[in-house]
């Protein structure tokens, strides 16, 4: 996690919020630093973590993880991080028929089908325990990303209704949180895509939207940060906060900084 | 489980990688595999593998591309375990050519080659490869090219320009002890004992029509032919660790040409709304999880121009790992224009993958141009032809011999 970052978000991992839904968007530019970020936030605030990860490797995540101080081999071994590898996984139910409901079963099915096996497999892991085992805190869902799955042949509905089941099961039923990762294409016109978004903007409690940069590339300042904390039951009449920063990625860490204010700037 | 080795500081580690089998199919690496999950054995067999070598950053495994100066510019070379994906030029010539020097570089350091293709049997393609140019005759022949190249007014051109003189080529010449990455002479062809001596599997389309329809799911059927045949190739030769392989470790170069057009049975580049847009994205989904699981590293040319509907594009580039983009200057109209005489087309970076790490090697100059010679291909950032355009433009203009910077 990045202490900066909880700065900013004015949260730290002994008094994490539960209940909420977090969205993370990035345009043209890459947001997986907020996915790492997450990550290792909730796995140092001790919560049970569900990650469905279906971009990248396990190994990816854990080498990233130990920069930022937690081990995910060690948390997947106590029962702390339950870890879905996408790619991986894919490759088994792909070229091998499974027995039992695959949560990625619909890469098997010719047309749109649905995420219940996913949802299935989210509700299960995370899912109390019984006595006898340390109790985690919240139970969190992170899914790295949502719009790979408009890709696999899912439609924009499918996504959206998995998010809510999702909500009405972790969020609402145990108190705990989502945080999800979806691509913005900007002007691409992917149709499917900015209904998924806009229908997950709605619901979210908090959005953090990286952007690159709208005058280009810059070797010392990254990209912006946008951070909308919004209240999605109450009426609009009440202001949403919003605030914008840039930063820069460093190897262990990110560095955030009002605009124009970049130390190499100044 | 046990863990995974710590990482350390990445300097000063060697070229090594450790593998083991153990008895879920799941090979472990020690540090510097790319993409495996696994445990770690008790004993550390450092085995180096022919034609790779770590990255500095992040100890990730390299392979060469092929084309140094490419390398450079992804960082130092292409990780194994990723997919590069070519968007090819308007008439596939100089993108066909990258895909040779892959393949080319591949048999060079003896990596199993995978060749998939729709136009061309895979045989002809590997007859076409052109030939290294090896040390003792390399260097000789590259001062020749380089001084055909130096013109006298090169050296006028940059007095008032002169910040520009210092910008970096994209390579050196070639190094005598260089074993990553190799210099190829265009215009010769790769002599046939080479070829018959590496081991290479192909796949053409036309050849597998005739077979029977596994069950439907939503792939093409091309597709799903080929996902299949290199599935078998990785499980039966061993690169994702499945039976331990009594020689050295070895990688698989898959390259895989002009995926996406019609003659794959696809109709994404004929049509917007096409019936099956998933097709294309969910073979480029689980061919990346055959690589991450395997050792291999695999190039893919796609006529992205002719794709129609911008949302695959961008799903696609979402869905590959390293996306170089080539725009040759053939029938466009700066062929003729005398500022872009001493290249042959743009090159554009459109993504490099972050792996393992949060940062990533990028380069500080975007505008890129490449240039083939006989017994080179480089690429140069492009600065001043877009200062001397502009300025160029202004003297026509006005028809008057100030040249305005």
């Amino acid at each position: 996690m990045f202490p900066e970052l909880n700065n900013l978000l004015n949260t730290t991992p002994d008094r994490a919020e539960q209940g909420k839904l977090t969205l993370l968007c990035d345009a043209k530019t890459d947001g997986s630093f907020l996915v790492h970020h997450f990550l290792s936030f909730y796995l140092k605030a001790n919560c049970k973590v569900c990650f469905v990860a279906l971009i990248q490797s396990f190994s990816h995540y854990n080498i990233v993880g130990q920069k930022l101080g937690v081990s995910l081999t060690a948390a997947r071994e106590s029962g702390q991080l339950v870890f879905l590898e996408g790619l991986k996984s894919s490759v088994d139910v792909f070229f091998r028929a499974q027995a039992a409901p695959h949560p990625l079963q619909f890469l098997r099915e010719a047309d749109a089908g649905n995420l219940q096996p996913l949802y299935e497999f989210v509700r299960e892991a995370l899912k109390p325990v019984g006595d006898g085992q340390a109790a985690w805190r919240c139970p969190v869902l992170l899914v790295d990303d949502l719009s790979v799955l408009l890709s696999l042949g899912l439609g924009a509905v499918a996504v959206l209704d998995f998010v809510h089941y999702c909500r009405v099961a972790v969020c609402w039923e145990r108190k705990g949180n989502i945080v999800a990762l979806v691509h913005d294409s900007g002007d691409a016109e992917d149709e499917e895509n900015d209904i998924l978004l806009n229908g997950l903007s709605h619901q979210s409690h908090l959005i953090l939207r990286a952007e690159g940069l709208a005058t280009g590339f810059c070797r010392d300042v990254h990209g912006q940060l946008r951070v909308l904390w919004r209240t999605p039951s109450q009426p609009a009449a009440q202001r949403d906060r919003s605030l914008t920063y840039q930063y820069k990625i460093q190897d262990k860490s990110v560095s955030f900084f009002a605009k124009g204010m970049s130390p190499a700037v100044l | 489980m046990a863990a995974v080795a710590t990482c350390g500081t990445g300097a000063g580690s060697t070229g090594s990688i450790a593998a083991a089998a153990s008895k879920n199919n799941v090979t472990s690496f020690q540090r510097k595999g790319p993409r495996a999950s696994g445990t770690d054995s008790g004993c550390s067999r450092l085995v180096s593998i022919a034609g790779t070598r770590p990255s500095v950053r992040n100890g990730q495994l390299l392979v060469s591309t092929g084309l140094p100066a490419l390398d450079q510019l992804l960082g130092g070379g292409l990780a194994v375990g990723t997919v590069l994906l070519i968007e090819e030029d308007k008439y596939n010539i100089y993108s066909s050519l990258v895909f040779k020097y892959f393949l080319a570089e591949g048999i060079i350091n003896g990596h199993t080659l995978l060749v998939a293709s729709v136009k061309e049997d895979p045989a002809d393609i590997l007859q076409e490869l052109p030939a290294p140019l090896l040390d003792d005759n390399c260097k000789k022949d590259f001062d020749e090219d380089v001084c055909n190249d130096k013109t006298p007014d090169s050296n006028i051109k940059m007095k008032i320009a002169w910040r520009y003189q210092l910008l970096p080529k994209m390579e050196s010449g070639p190094v005598s002890s260089s074993r990553f990455g190799h210099y190829y002479d265009a215009s010769k062809r790769m002599p046939q004992e080479l070829i018959e001596a590496s081991k290479w599997h192909g796949f053409f389309f036309p050849e597998k029509l005739s077979s029977t329809n596994i069950e439907s799911c939503s792939l093409t059927h091309g597709y799903r032919k080929l996902l299949q045949f290199i599935q078998n190739v990785i499980y039966e030769e061993g690169f994702d660790g499945s039976s331990p392989q009594k020689k050295q470790k070895n990688i698989l170069r898959i390259g895989i040409q002009s995926l996406g057009s019609p003659l794959w049975g696809d109709d994404i580049c004929c049509t917007e709304n096409c019936d099956n847009s998933h097709s294309l994205t969910k073979f480029l989904y689980v061919l990346r999880g055959l690589l991450r699981t395997s050792l291999s590293a695999c190039i893919i040319t796609m006529p992205t121009h002719l794709i129609q509907n911008k949302a695959v594009i961008a799903r696609v580039t979402n869905l590959s790992d390293t996306v170089v983009g080539l725009e040759s200057f053939i029938g466009s109209e700066r062929e003729t224009n005398p500022l872009y005489k001493d290249y042959h087309g743009l090159i554009h970076i459109r993504q490099i993958p972050r792996l393992n790490n949060l940062i990533y090697d990028v380069s500080d100059v975007k505008d890129l141009a490449f240039k083939l010679k006989r017994k080179l291909f480089t690429i140069e950032g492009s600065y001043c032809i877009f200062v001397l355009t502009a300025a160029k433009a202004r003297e026509l203009q006005q028809g008057s011999s100030h040249v305005i910077l």
